[in-house]
């Protein structure tokens, strides 16, 4: 073989040079970013596709949100409203089969004083919104993304051989010592969703006393669905040990990360 | 690898953070001075983009100043600009190839959006020197009632170690959760995208 056979310009084969472009969004009461890798991340088909998982968001939002009173499940719950989305019974029953999946840790209905129960699935709508976001970027071929929102990651890549690309890191915030990663978490497809002590106190409400979790640490789980490792991270906050027991039993391609 | 992690150029941030309550513009009150004594990294750097977004609205001073209890602890993210105080012009070239090949920073001080969290904005600014954040600052936080001032005034210094750190450990997204850090990741992440264009 003669060497002027071969182009002076290209020394074998080289892993393309992947660009990146991220886009941030205010939506659901957080900052969501949006972060694509691709040849070109500029291409219009890119973009339209991060368009539609915005638009995805702003919508559960305009649903599903238990802070914005004009939200179909808050004017069904303060009897304004006869008809909502179809959303709402699709987070119900969703929120019925996680109850179910984690013997009661996580549970979307509590009763309030006076004896009104009161549906509040925050605990799933998140990651379920964004998980339904990241089905928009499935389909575009030779990208690989992830989206962030409020601390619920999600990462994937559409059809093609930029899902062998480089892996995502997640990092992990550790609950102990703020300004510190504890753990990074490496991934291409699946989604990452903690839960735990917040500045202002427990929010997360255990199922069985009706009390706050109060204690510090934080729970992570990661797998393929970012839905259900939202839903394990609830209920893991709730209960660490038992968590852990049902996880391995019921989902097994899930990661429980307690700190 | 995405970022070229062998050095850094020297920033100098000093912060002096004054807060009152502020509306939901976010343009008034509630703001905080941020004053960034770049070293080296505008001058060497030769990229067009540094110092651009400086002039922001945010810097207004004018706030009351009861809330200025952050001052001292702002010493975290000053001690981990001061590392590699001697490298400059001859890294620049690598620092600006990297940026073009895989998406990292350019040099300047770049403000994110103002993030609504249900408890009020929180934005965040930030210095990127040889591709890499080497402060942040937050210029608005939620500071409504007192326990909010308790919260933030711990809070503020930690989080703005936590973007450093966070750049060094070469990290593309964060899980966590306090609800606070995540407005400020947030604002963090549209800085960071603002310093990617």
């Amino acid at each position: 073989m003669s060497t002027l056979e071969i182009p002076v310009t290209s020394a074998g084969p080289r892993p393309p040079v992947l660009a990146r472009r991220a886009w941030v969004e205010h939506v659901m009461g957080t900052a969501v970013s949006v972060h694509v890798r691709a040849l070109d991340p500029g291409r219009a088909d890119v973009e339209a596709a991060v368009d539609r998982a915005v638009a995805h968001l702003r919508r559960v939002e305009t649903v599903l949100s238990t802070w914005r009173a004009d939200s179909d499940l808050l004017r069904l719950q303060h009897g304004e409203t006869d008809t909502a989305h179809a959303w709402v019974a699709d987070v119900a029953e969703l929120a019925l089969e996680a109850e179910e999946r984690t013997d009661g840790l996580f549970r979307a209905w509590r009763s309030r004083t006076g004896g009104r129960t009161v549906f509040d699935p925050t605990g799933l709508v998140k990651g379920w919104a964004v998980a339904g976001a990241a089905a928009h970027l499935d389909v575009v071929p030779e990208i690989s993304y992830s989206i962030g929102a409020g601390g619920d990651v999600v990462v994937g890549a559409g059809p093609g051989p930029s899902a062998d690309g480089p892996p995502w890191r997640v990092g992990v915030q550790d609950p102990y010592r703020s300004g510190r990663v504890a753990e990074v978490l490496t991934l291409r497809r699946g989604g990452v969703a903690t839960s735990g002590a917040s500045a202002r106190g427990g929010h997360v409400l255990d199922p069985r006393s009706g009390r706050p979790v109060r204690r510090a640490g934080s729970c992570t789980v990661v797998g393929p669905d970012l839905t259900w490792a939202d839903v394990w991270a609830t209920a893991a906050w709730v209960d660490p040990g038992r968590a852990a027991r049902l996880l391995a039993e019921r989902d097994p391609g899930y990661r429980l990360v307690v700190l | 690898m995405r970022r070229i992690t062998t050095w850094l150029l020297s920033t100098v941030s000093a912060l002096v953070l004054l807060f009152s309550y502020h509306t939901s513009t976010g343009s008034g009150g509630g703001t905080a001075v941020a004053a960034d004594a770049n070293g080296a990294a505008g001058s060497t750097s030769g990229d067009s983009s540094a110092t651009g977004s400086d002039a922001t609205g945010s810097d207004a001073t004018g706030s009351d100043a009861t809330g200025s209890s952050t001052t001292g602890s702002d010493g975290s993210g000053a001690a981990s600009d001061g590392t590699g105080t001697g490298d400059t012009s001859g890294d620049t070239g690598t620092g600006s190839a990297a940026s073009g090949a895989s998406g990292g920073l350019a040099d300047g001080t770049y403000t994110g959006e103002a993030v609504q969290t249900r408890y009020g904005p929180v934005q965040v600014k930030i210095t990127v020197s040889g591709g890499k954040i080497t402060s942040s600052v937050v210029t608005q936080v939620p500071w409504s009632d007192h326990r909010d001032q308790e919260i933030n005034a711990a809070a503020v210094p930690i989080l703005n170690a936590e973007a450093v750190q966070a750049q060094s450990a070469d990290i593309d997204m964060v899980s966590g959760a306090t609800f606070t850090s995540q407005g400020y990741l947030g604002s963090l992440q549209s800085a960071i995208d603002e310093a990617s264009r």
